[in-house]
């Protein structure tokens, strides 16, 4: 890989990292809370929708799952490693590629929210 | 005749059993599970969302809530607080050290900026949600 390469993904790697720390396990949480029957109010319908229709709303849903996505991609090329895979070309290309995809539907979900 | 050097024997695949450390950097790197699962459940809820409409967003969170998913969350929250945002905190003195002047910000105020900085975060979010 590249230096400039490089750069980029490793920046990726730890602004995700910093951000997934921060924020998932309220996300978590959250989502414990939906799966006990204890739906938050934030989280009924119009609510969401409401703050995924804004464009604050679109913006940081768009930060966080971006990220997230890159983080994930890159740490999971590191960890086929550690287990042994060492075809890193075909890992590195099937894992950023699943997260051009998210990133690509991501777009498209929240653009398609109005 | 060139010389062969010599290889230490090496599982590619079980190396890590070698040593506690090792093992506890490879429980750590397992939470990049969670966040590939996690996004991808989110860009899920947020494809009900983009329906513009209630009842595909109610399917999705009756469809979120069983005995299984009650398991999953409350597990990988756990997992994640222990193996992904304590040790994340703790190594941030070292990734970006804080220099003034000639000396250095004292490593523990840097973690427990941290700590602090997650505090409100996670209740900013917690109120966004309307859960508090």
């Amino acid at each position: 890989m590249t230096i400039a390469k490089k750069a980029v993904v490793w920046g990726l790697f730890a602004a995700g990292g910093t951000l997934t720390a921060f924020v998932f396990p309220a996300l978590m949480a959250i989502f414990l809370l939906i799966a006990t029957g204890n739906i938050p109010v934030g989280l009924q319908f119009e609510q969401i929708h409401g703050f995924a229709v804004s464009w604050l709303g679109k913006a940081c849903l768009f930060v966080v799952l971006f990220l997230s996505l890159w983080h994930a991609a890159h740490r999971l090329r590191v960890v086929a490693h550690d287990f042994g895979v060492r075809k890193d070309k075909l890992v590195a290309n099937a894992v950023y590629l699943v997260a051009a995809i998210g990133t690509v539907l991501t777009a498209f979900y929240l653009f398609s929210i109005n | 005749m060139s010389r062969q050097p010599y290889i230490r024997p090496m599982s590619k695949t079980t190396w890590y059993m070698r040593h506690g450390r090792y093992k506890v950097y490879m429980l750590r790197e397992m939470t990049s599970f969670l966040v590939g699962f996690y996004t991808f459940l989110m860009i899920f809820a947020l494809s009900a969302l983009a329906a513009n409409s209630p009842d595909q967003w109610n399917a999705f969170l009756a469809s979120q809530q069983n005995p299984f998913m009650v398991a999953l969350h409350g597990f990988a929250l756990l997992y994640f607080l222990f193996f992904q945002t304590f040790p994340w905190f703790k190594l941030a003195p070292k990734a970006m050290p804080i220099q003034l002047g000639e000396k250095q910000l004292p490593d523990s105020f840097i973690v427990i900026g941290h700590y602090l900085a997650w505090v409100v975060l996670s209740a900013f979010i917690f109120w966004l949600a309307g859960v508090i």
